[in-house]
């Protein structure tokens, strides 16, 4: 991540930025950037530069925000027509946060409408392309914010992630994707999807720059009581980096193997996030079948390998409740979902039909044509499944095989320390493929869901391509506040191509 | 009653609690007086991305109606969400408490002796207030996200005058306790009536009526009065009463009809993910229910055979005039007990109140103001001492309430207004002397002297003028009875 000096000023960092979103317009990553407010915050940064006063940990560093995050910048659409004439008066917690070291909104990123879905399809503004193929879906549903930073067009950008929808879309475009801890971070400000398991992330091109978001964003935040007091920041050992970009990094771990490991061994170690000690980590016997497509099953086995021939220690895992995950959680998602929509009535602010006539005829059409058919099916479950008489049966079932879920995922970090698998089944798929089969399309997060429900930190780092150029990730989990640890652990696991050179090259 | 059908009757009352901000966001919560939509957070009026943030002191208030209605504190309770459309609930959901409340089993004791028992209390925000115009309506939020506890009766009273004892007990619990401000013309209170008939000795209860949103003891008495001619009519016709929700219109005496139990909503009841749940700890039950004052039926207890239960049960509509009584006692002495002295100053005081102070056409305002227990205290005492005769302590008390008199003692006060009576019998005696000795009474004397009592007063007269009203008339009356005999 390149910071703002007296020789590299801000303003060449935010100018680069937004040449790069305009060069790659078609892509559709942007619903809006702010060319005249970025420039201006970045001027200021280069007085402060020059005046010698303070400009924070991200000085003069551009970022994108995924379309869900509320500022005073544009309009907070969620990629909704019910949203679309929404400016916010409010700025969210974490925006503010990283405004505060100085980093550069450029602009807001596409998702999923209200980041219902894992393809970007359901944008009300169109589909993001893939960064690696046009004709795949950048995956979702913070497609905008993964393919930004796969492009380089920003180093890094915030997400959300409910059920996957920042590790999966990260898989999808060969970077680094972190969703926290539950908590770790502060919804405030942020439009809510499905609240007991939304979690805010970041897009980055290492877990090292990840690593000083998190120091940044993290923390208690008295306007968001499901905040947890600041675990990350206590007892920060002073070996965390100064950041160490991508490409820095990438010289060290070349993909050659045992060798990785030995050079970060002989790294000075203040340059490292930690020492690395040999961990045990898990594998999920049920997320390492054959019907795993076969190039992401063998990534998952070298890295398997690579790690034992690290000194780490790999044992196979039985978790035999996980197989319950997704049907929970599309019950207590779709629920939330249900009940945090409701705010959206065409009474207050945002889009309201104009040729309704009534109460309800403003209720009823304001929704009808504000909401995405996607927004509506999980509407539909989520009322379903709340409806007096059902509730026992569904949501409650649910929530108490939710319970047990999170009963599994303890059980096993009693034995292991991370746990490592594919993000999704499959690389990304074509657009269109499974828009018309929501079934198929869920599966898809077969893998992603389970750790939401949990409340777990979740890393989906890039260990190479398909033999058709489609980026794979894997996806490395810890328990509960163990972020910083697993940031850590993942920053001495190399990926293993220099993917984001090869994009500049193709493009 | 000689009635032909039991009437059975349950009722659920909203409590606005007295906090200075609402129940999730950090806006004023006291809207009275104030343009439409200024008290109104993004919170309230539910931007996407805001969050409540539950306010402790609301917790606390709900803690201590808890204790004034005699009911168990629940230490873990949660809120939940309950859905409707309208325009004045701006998130589309309430965010109520429905599985765990937060004030379990509890009663509230009537004067008449009986008891209501309270099935249990909850917390939640109130929504905002529709106004409607000719072709289209206006919604004012300032209300949106008020904190209320709704408190749930049992089915346990049986009739028009016992539903207006048992509301009007009710709001007396919540004033003294100091939850609310208890404004019942302004909604601070308001109640649900349930109302359902049946013939005596009958298994099941009959189907319910509920009368919505009463905001009098008044109108609850006669809402339950016309529902019991409503439904008697319906059932000696030999027509279904319907379960259905109904409207009150105090200008007719009338309920109507505003919706079947068919038409009533699917609430969808959720957790409320965004706020965890509520974990109470002892010491912080037992620091609330402290702070609670004593409550009417303390009072009952701590006056009964001090004061007549007629003018208690006046001044229980006033905690803030039981407060100062209690202050008083506190004052003198902290024994459980009331020594006779204590006694005499309660019941003086108590009487000044209730046939001076509410007498008065300010009385409301200055109960705002009232004297300290000390100034109370003292010209208790003086009265007692027969320093002030009553006309004079009923002047003292009144000029407690001048702005410029509050920082004075009362027997300053008495000063200035000159009104301390003359109890030194010398000085006394030398002003009845110069009383017989003036031509202007030698008739009066002189027809007392053959026997004629009436013209004593005249010379008690004669005295407090020479006295410029300070003498003490029974003094003076006994002093000229023994110079005259």
């Amino acid at each position: 991540m390149q910071i703002a000096t007296k020789e590299i000023t801000a303003e060449s960092l935010v100018r680069a930025a937004l040449d790069k979103a305009k060069k790659y317009v078609d892509y559709n990553i942007f619903i809006s950037l702010d060319e005249d407010g970025a420039i201006k915050k970045a001027k200021a940064i280069d007085k402060k530069l020059k005046d010698g006063e303070d400009v924070g940990r991200l000085a003069g560093v551009p970022f994108a925000i995924k379309d869900n995050f509320l500022a005073p910048v544009g309009n907070t659409t969620a990629a909704s027509k019910i949203l679309e004439p929404l400016k916010s008066p409010i700025t969210a917690t974490s925006v503010k946060k990283l405004e505060d070291e100085g980093a550069i909104l450029i602009g807001r990123t596409n998702l999923d409408s209200f980041a219902h879905g894992s393809s970007t399809e359901n944008s009300y503004f169109g589909p993001t392309l893939n960064s690696h193929d046009k004709a795949r879906v950048a995956g979702g549903s913070s497609g905008g914010s993964a393919v930004a930073v796969a492009l380089d067009i920003v180093p890094f950008a915030t997400g959300t992630d409910t059920g996957g929808s920042i590790r999966q879309p990260a898989s999808f475009n060969g970077v680094y994707g972190f969703k926290p801890t539950y908590g770790t971070i502060s919804r405030y400000g942020v439009v809510a999807m499905a609240s007991s398991t939304d979690c805010i992330g970041f897009f980055a091109k290492s877990a090292e720059d990840i690593d000083l978001l998190m120091s940044i964003t993290s923390g208690q935040d008295p306007k968001d009581m499901t905040t947890l007091p600041d675990y990350y920041n206590e007892n920060r050992c002073s070996a965390v980096s100064k950041t160490v970009s991508l490409d820095e990094r990438s010289v060290q771990h070349s993909s050659e193997g045992p060798k990785t490991w030995a050079s970060a061994l002989e790294r000075p170690e203040e340059e490292l996030l930690n020492t690395p000690q040999h961990k045990t980590i898990g594998i999920i016997k049920d997320f390492n079948t054959d019907a795993l497509h076969p190039e992401i099953k063998s990534a998952l086995e070298n890295k398997i390998k690579e790690l034992k021939s690290a000194g780490h220690k790999v044992i196979e895992l039985d978790m035999p409740t996980l197989k319950y995950a997704l049907a929970v959680y599309y019950i207590v998602v779709p629920a939330e979902i249900s009940s945090n929509l409701s705010r959206h009535d065409g009474i207050r602010y945002g889009y309201r039909n104009q040729s309704a006539k009534n109460l309800e005829e403003i209720y009823g059409q304001s929704r009808s044509d504000g909401f995405m058919p996607e927004n509506k099916r999980r509407i539909m479950i989520g009322n379903f499944v709340l409806s007096s008489g059902f509730y026992d049966a569904y949501y409650l079932k649910a929530q108490q095989a939710r319970t047990l879920i999170i009963k599994e995922y303890e059980k096993a970090f009693s034995k292991c320390d991370f746990l490592l698998t594919p993000v999704s089944p499959n690389p990304a798929f074509k657009i269109g493929e499974k828009i018309n089969d929501p079934i198929s399309m869920y599966l898809e997060d077969v893998m992603s869901v389970p750790i939401n429900l949990a409340g777990l930190p979740g890393l989906s780092f890039p260990v190479g391509e398909t033999k058709s150029g489609l980026s794979i990730g894997l996806q490395l989990i810890g328990s509960r506040r163990s972020d910083k640890e697993l940031l850590s652990f993942a920053a001495t696991l190399g990926d293993n191509a220099n993917l984001s050179d090869k994009k500049e090259q193709k493009s | 009653m000689g009635k032909k059908y039991e009437i059975t009757i349950g009722i659920e009352c909203h409590v606005q609690l007295a906090t200075k901000t609402k129940l999730f966001s950090e806006v004023d919560n006291d809207a009275r007086g104030k343009d439409p939509n200024t008290c109104v957070s993004p919170v309230d009026y539910a931007l996407p991305g805001m969050l409540p943030r539950l306010n402790q002191e609301a917790v606390k208030l709900a803690v201590r109606a808890g204790r004034a209605m005699n009911a168990e504190i629940n230490a873990y309770s949660r809120f939940d969400r309950k859905h409707y459309y309208y325009p004045d609930l701006p998130k589309g959901y309430q965010i109520s408490q429905f599985y765990h409340p937060i004030i379990g089993a509890g009663h509230i004791d009537l004067p008449d002796g009986s008891k209501v028992r309270i099935e249990h209390a909850h917390m939640e925000e109130d929504a905002g207030k529709l106004n409607h115009y000719d072709t289209y309506s206006l919604v004012d939020l300032n209300r949106a996200g008020t904190p209320l506890i709704e408190i749930v009766s049992m089915p346990d009273i049986h009739s028009a005058k016992q539903a207006h004892d048992y509301c009007k007990e009710l709001w007396r619990a919540m004033t003294f306790a100091g939850v609310t401000i208890g404004d019942l013309y302004n909604g601070n209170m308001r109640f649900d009536v349930n109302i359902s008939l049946a013939l005596p000795g009958a298994k099941e209860l009959g189907k319910r009526a509920e009368i919505k949103n009463l905001n009098s003891f008044r109108s609850v008495e006669r809402a339950v009065e016309y529902e019991y001619e409503r439904q008697s009519k319906l059932l000696d016709k030999g027509e279904p009463v319907r379960q259905e929700t109904r409207g009150w219109n105090d200008a007719t005496g009338k309920t109507t009809f505003q919706r079947s139990k068919e038409e009533a909503q699917d609430y969808r009841y959720m957790p409320e993910p965004d706020i965890p749940p509520i974990k109470l700890s002892q010491e912080f039950i037992d620091a609330e229910l402290a702070k609670v004052p004593l409550l009417p039926q303390d009072y009952r207890q701590k006056f009964s055979g001090v004061l007549p239960v007629d003018t208690l049960e006046v001044l229980l509509d006033y905690p803030q005039l039981m407060h100062k009584l209690s202050e008083i006692i506190s004052d003198g002495e902290s024994k459980e007990d009331l020594s006779d002295s204590v006694k005499k100053i309660i019941k003086r005081v108590a009487n000044l109140f209730a046939s001076v102070l509410l007498a008065e056409e300010k009385s409301a305002e200055m109960l705002d103001h009232l004297p300290s227990a000390k100034q109370l205290t003292d010209l208790s005492e003086m009265a007692e001492k027969q320093e002030l005769s009553s006309t004079g302590a009923k002047e003292v008390f009144m000029k407690f309430f001048d702005p410029q008199m509050t920082k004075k003692d009362t027997r300053t006060i008495a000063k200035e207004l000159n009104v301390i009576q003359e109890n030194d019998t010398g000085a006394l005696e030398a002003i009845v002397d110069q009383v017989i000795a003036d031509p202007a009474c030698a008739k009066a004397v002189a027809d007392y002297q053959a026997g004629s009592e009436k013209v004593l007063g005249f010379l008690v007269g004669q005295v407090m003028k020479a006295s410029k009203g300070k003498a003490n008339p029974g003094t003076a009356q006994q002093i000229l009875k023994q110079k005259l005999a």
